[in-house]
């Protein structure tokens, strides 16, 4: 699913995260951890830049309390935390997903824009 | 004579994982050593209840058969064993295998070592006593709040009597709460004398701990990227460091198995529960994920180097699991047509009835599968073409009686509330008790001089 952004609409499209990046998550208590990796090394930049801790904070937002966002260059990865989001963690929790196993897919639902020309590129690529 | 390589095998990633992976690991290919973890947080309090109801048990009983299994391979390869399937009783675990090798014709041939101090369960009054606090590191609440509730408190020991174990002649480790990548480190700085404040070498083997701990999920299971290209996972193989005196080390698996191992599969396990990068801490140093470098040397070959550490706080984590009260989940599956829109008026039946009833719980949490359960809001509006939904209704209370009430609210939703109801032949959900984790911190020389490390020859 790739959507025209409004302010840039000739050089930008908005994509999902997923055709940028792979994602897994686990989980500490009540905060579940995403690790997110750039699906290629020219994206990392494009996801340091745009997937802040703000923006994650934004997309979560009702599900989360707050979120701490850590870079690490070496894997072309960000760590997100994500505190407050399992209803209380481990064995307290209702949630189907007790642990946060996949809060990563739901990440990477999130939408960024970048060129036109990368978007017509990753979306739909490896499928 | 010091070896070159040292390969150590992950053979359980959980108490539950697959049971023939440790066969598979000591019968496909060269290796030092076999590492088997079976202890997540809230392990060691199901064994505790276990060991409650009958003192021979509190550990990974499955561990006793697989050993049973393998044995004879361990001998005769000469593979030795870490594990922490000892749980809150690594005695009776220990005496269960040195039981099997006398069963198998290995008496006076085969050495468990047992490592013992960790469960701190019998000293928590005098400790609180003496002032340590033991605060719960999330909420910052001192354990004297829930000290009648506590059901097993066990320190989180390194790599240290494993070590001891290993120089002493174990063939087989058994340990209660050893880290996960002490099982690891252990063999590791035995076979090549590292020195144990070269923080360096304690990250480096930190990493290659955390790596294999999670056995198959760093060799292509549940491995996203590209995940369809993943082959042959009905025999995944299991991960396996090759680990070199310079404290690098290559992650590879055995030959003719599935799954794969390349730069994605071990950095998606890498950055799995990760909480800062720069301080990963465990009992043995502190490791700084962001100096891990990742490179494809070959198929199914991943070198990691550069990893850099600091030095060990002087703090254990305990773990502390305690009861906390009861809770219980029904579902029901609707179907098309609308079938989101029966769910989610079946939800607000339930929930009135609940209300009417004077029912109080902590928490009413409601999914629907299908729908919105992973994803929640993300998941978008729900298709009412959707060939069914599954509602699925969760309560918490500090008290059991509204909780089991609760149980018996579900069935008659089938008759009594929207249409095209089904899958409720399970029965009634089961009231289940919730015992909860409490992390906290101790100085370590509390805990370090009750450390014992003891050689059993079968």
């Amino acid at each position: 699913m790739a959507r025209k952004s409004a302010s840039t609409r000739k050089r930008e499209t908005t994509v999902q995260l997923r055709w940028l990046a792979h994602a897994r998550s686990g989980d500490k208590g009540d905060t579940a951890n995403v690790g997110l990796i750039a699906l290629e090394p020219e994206y990392f930049p494009i996801l340091v830049k745009l997937v802040t801790a703000a923006r994650v904070q934004r997309h979560f937002n009702g599900m989360v309390r707050s979120v701490d966002r850590y870079v690490l260059p070496n894997l072309n990865a960000l760590n997100f935390l994500l505190h407050g989001a399992l209803d209380g963690g481990g064995t307290i929790s209702l949630k189907t997903d007790a642990q946060g196993k996949v809060y990563s897919t739901a990440l990477l639902r999130l939408e960024i824009p970048v060129p036109a020309r990368l978007a017509r590129k990753v979306v739909g690529s490896g499928e | 004579m010091t070896k070159t390589t040292v390969r150590v095998a992950a053979g359980q990633g959980f108490w539950g994982d697959w049971l023939e992976a440790p066969v598979r690991q000591v019968e496909g290919g060269p290796i030092d050593y076999l590492m088997m973890d079976y202890l997540a947080e809230v392990t060691m309090s199901i064994m505790q209840k276990q060991k409650s109801r009958d003192p021979n048990a509190g550990y990974a009983r499955d561990f006793v058969p697989l050993i049973e299994r393998i044995l004879p391979t361990l001998v005769s390869k000469r593979i030795r064993v870490t594990s922490n399937a000892g749980g809150v009783n690594p005695r009776g675990c220990a005496e269960a295998v040195l039981a099997v090798a006398r069963k198998l014709g290995f008496a006076g041939k085969v050495n468990v070592g047992l490592v013992s101090g960790d469960d701190i369960l019998p000293r928590l009054d005098e400790l609180i006593a003496r002032g340590h606090e033991l605060r719960d590191m999330d909420s910052g609440r001192p354990l004297s709040d829930i000290r009648d509730k506590v059901l097993s408190a066990n320190a989180y020991l390194g790599m240290a009597p494993i070590v001891t174990a290993l120089e002493q002649g174990a063939d087989i480790v058994v340990t209660g709460r050893v880290t996960d990548t002490g099982l690891t480190l252990g063999p590791l700085f035995h076979e090549f004398g590292w020195r144990t404040n070269d923080w360096d070498k304690v990250a480096a083997g930190t990493v290659a701990g955390h790596i294999i701990e999670c056995g198959a999920q760093s060799s292509g299971g549940n491995l996203l990227r590209d995940w369809r290209k993943v082959q042959g996972l009905a025999n995944p193989g299991f991960p396996i460091v090759e680990a070199s005196p310079d404290g690098t080390f290559v992650v590879t698996k055995h030959p003719r198995t599935g799954g794969i191992v390349n730069v994605p599969s071990v950095t998606e396990q890498l950055v799995y529960e990760m909480g800062d990068p720069h301080s990963y801490i465990t009992p043995d140093g502190v490791a700084d994920f962001t100096t891990i470098q990742l490179k494809q040397a070959g198929k199914d070959r991943v070198q990691v180097s550069g990893i850099k550490g600091g030095p060990k706080t002087p703090m254990l984590k305990v773990s502390i699991a305690y009861f906390y009260g009861y809770k219980a989940v029904g579902t029901l599956v609707y179907s098309w047509p609308e079938a989101y829109d029966k769910a989610k008026a079946a939800d607000r039946i339930l929930r009135q009835r609940l209300k009417d009833l004077g029912l109080s719980f902590e928490q009413i949490l409601t999914e629907f599968v299908g729908a919105d359960a992973t994803h929640g809001r993300l998941a978008g509006p729900a298709s009412p073409e959707a060939p069914e939904v599954q509602l699925r209704i969760g309560v918490r209370a500090r008290e059991k009686a509204p909780v089991d009430r609760f149980t018996r609210e579900i069935a008659p939703l089938v008759l009594t509330g929207p249409p095209s109801v089904t899958g409720f032949a399970g029965g009634r959900p089961q009231v289940e008790e919730v015992v909860a984790y409490w992390p906290a911190l101790i100085d370590r020389r509390e805990i370090e001089p009750g450390v014992k490390v003891e050689i059993l020859e079968a």
